[in-house]
């Protein structure tokens, strides 16, 4: 059975949770359309005033598009790694879907890997509206503004998988709180997303260079900025690495939780 | 229901053959080397109590759990060599209901008929046609949380037939159904059986066993205890009827000894299997009080009972 793993049938299990989303999209469009707005009210017109220009990378910045870009990558985090943590392990825990797909010509490398796919599309889906609504606001560079959807596929990619592996070794539901706390939430503060990095000490900065959020935010603030450089070469290069290490880890994790 | 395909040369072959066939999870082994065969157009039952292994066995047959020994053959070939095309041409009803609560009765089909790669034309039309030969037509729209048991199961049938299998694995397919339910989904297996669909099945229902199954094994703790057709099983084990007494006393009991009879007792119930004196209920009925005493048919559940004891299994 191993030796047959993985075949492009993973795309109906992709096309399954799409025909999902499809009933579901006047729900699921409003969180990405609406919470942009909220955040850039609260910070933008809140928070801003108090707030000086500061200097990002060599170049003074105001903190609103400082912080626009951030929204996006935690946008694209959190709609990666819901679905693959919450969403999945109620298909699989609750719903038995995996076990109905199981018996079919699927394999679970494909379960998996549609699960994860559709993950990033998902979190694709979210940027996109987001990028569409901070655009208006003047708060995106074009052309460089156009990589943001590639990068949204490949930071999906990456926090779908970490998800999956999540998923693979929670014992309920409730466990997932470990990993939010532990993981999630301190990313999404300390990932340079909110102040620059060097505002922390130096041990900090380090331990934030772990995050795969800090260097999706950088990427992703690079690229609406316009500001692309070299450097940016090894946030990518971490990125990918991330997705490359957590991808097997899932399907081996889920393996030994399902195939008994 | 559709045309089995012509596996040539006039010779029935089998559609499952297994081999000292062994599954075991750490030190417990659920499946303890069983061997048996099932017939093209055969319906064949895997009956036993609870952790008897029949579901372990099941599992094995789909392919979603690797055996730990043994051989096992589906459609003459070797479950490891091409396991995709051996997939495709089995259909399986879970045990537990995992039906697709997110999506509606039709999209429950289209979406499973996808896992199998069917073009979306002949998943359309077999979808159809599934809903109408299981009566849920008029419920194609409606959401999976709305249905009654019995629909959702018939549902689950109905999803197990789309790829049009050639072997269709039912894994306790009418627990917790009303009898008016399982009486219908009976008849629609009867049907499919008459067109010529090998089927496999679990149950704990000897009613269900009896009139469905051509042949059966009985399991316990991992093992095949008998293998045979339902009536002859019956003949064999308990023979054409059955005398209940209840409730027993010493008395009784020192009569049945004096005359050589086999009984067993289970609380107040006795029971006496095999008679082969014909007047032995109405002399019994003359000692005993008549109303104690019942005369009926030897069933399937007799020989079950009879054969793994009436021991709870938790």
């Amino acid at each position: 059975m191993r030796n047959l793993s993985i075949s492009a049938r993973w795309v109906r299990v992709w096309q399954r949770n799409f025909s999902v989303y499809r009933h579901t999209w006047k729900i699921s469009f409003l969180p990405p359309l609406l919470e942009p707005l909220f955040y850039l009210a609260a910070f933008g017109i809140g928070l801003s005033s108090l707030v000086k220009g500061f200097s990002y990378r060599g170049q003074e910045i105001a903190y609103l598009p400082f912080i626009a870009p951030a929204l996006l990558a935690i946008t694209i985090m959190y709609n990666a790694f819901f679905e693959t943590s919450y969403a999945s392990f109620v298909r699989m825990y609750y719903q038995k879907t995996f076990d109905a797909m199981l018996a079919t010509p699927l394999t679970l490398e494909e379960v998996i890997t549609g699960e994860i796919a559709w993950a990033a599309t998902k979190a694709v889906i979210a940027a996109l509206l987001m990028q569409s609504v901070i655009s208006l606001c003047g708060l995106v560079h074009y052309p460089e503004g156009l990589l943001l959807l590639p990068l949204a596929a490949l930071g999906g990619l990456a926090f779908a998988a970490i998800g999956m592996v999540f998923t693979s070794l929670v014992p309920n539901i409730e466990t997932f709180n470990l990993p939010i706390f532990l993981f999630i939430t301190p990313m999404f503060l300390f990932s340079g997303t909110f102040f620059p990095l060097q505002n922390l000490p130096t041990w900090a900065q380090w331990l934030a260079q772990v995050f795969p959020l800090t260097h999706l935010t950088m990427l992703v603030r690079a690229c609406a900025l316009g500001r692309l450089d070299l450097t940016l070469m090894w946030s990518l290069f971490y990125l990918v690495a991330f997705f490359l290490v957590a991808y097997p880890l899932a399907i081996r994790g889920m393996r030994k939780r399902l195939i008994k | 229901m559709q045309p089995l395909p012509d596996w040539g040369n006039g010779v029935a072959p089998n559609v499952i053959t297994a081999k000292n066939l062994r599954k075991s999870f750490g030190t417990f082994t659920a499946v303890d080397g069983i061997s048996f065969a099932v017939q093209k157009a055969e319906c064949f039952g895997l009956l036993g109590p609870n952790g008897a292994g029949k579901t372990s066995t099941i599992r094995m047959l789909y392919g979603y759990s690797p055996s730990s020994g043994g051989e096992l053959h589906l459609f003459d070939q070797r479950i490891t060599d091409d396991w995709r095309t051996v997939k495709n041409r089995i259909g399986v009803c879970q045990q537990e209901d995992n039906l697709d609560p997110d999506l509606s009765v039709r999209d429950n089909l289209l979406t499973y008929a996808r896992y199998f790669n069917l073009a979306a034309a002949d998943a359309r039309a077999t979808t159809g046609r599934l809903l109408k030969f299981f009566a849920l037509d008029n419920r194609a729209a409606t959401n999976i949380r709305e249905l009654s048991g019995g629909m959702k199961r018939r549902l689950v049938l109905a999803r197990s037939l789309i790829n049009n299998p050639d072997l269709l694995i039912l894994d306790e397919p009418t627990t917790g159904l009303d009898p008016q339910s399982r009486h219908q989904v009976w008849e629609r297996l009867e049907e499919l059986k008459t067109g010529g669909l090998t089927i496999l099945l679990t149950t704990h229902y000897m009613e269900e066993a009896a009139r469905l199954c051509d042949r059966l094994v009985i399991m316990n703790q991992g093992r095949i205890l008998v293998e045979g057709r339902p009536h002859e099983l019956i003949r064999q084990y308990v023979g054409r009827e059955v005398i209940e007494i209840a409730p027993t006393d010493a008395a009784l009991i020192t009569c049945l000894q004096s005359r050589g009879l086999h009984f067993e007792t289970f609380g107040q119930r006795l029971v006496i299997h095999n008679q082969a004196d014909t007047g032995l209920f109405a002399a019994l009925t003359e000692i005993f009080d008549g109303r104690r005493c019942t005369l009926r048919p030897a069933t399937l559940e007799d020989v079950f009972l009879h054969l793994t004891g009436r021991e709870l299994r938790e």
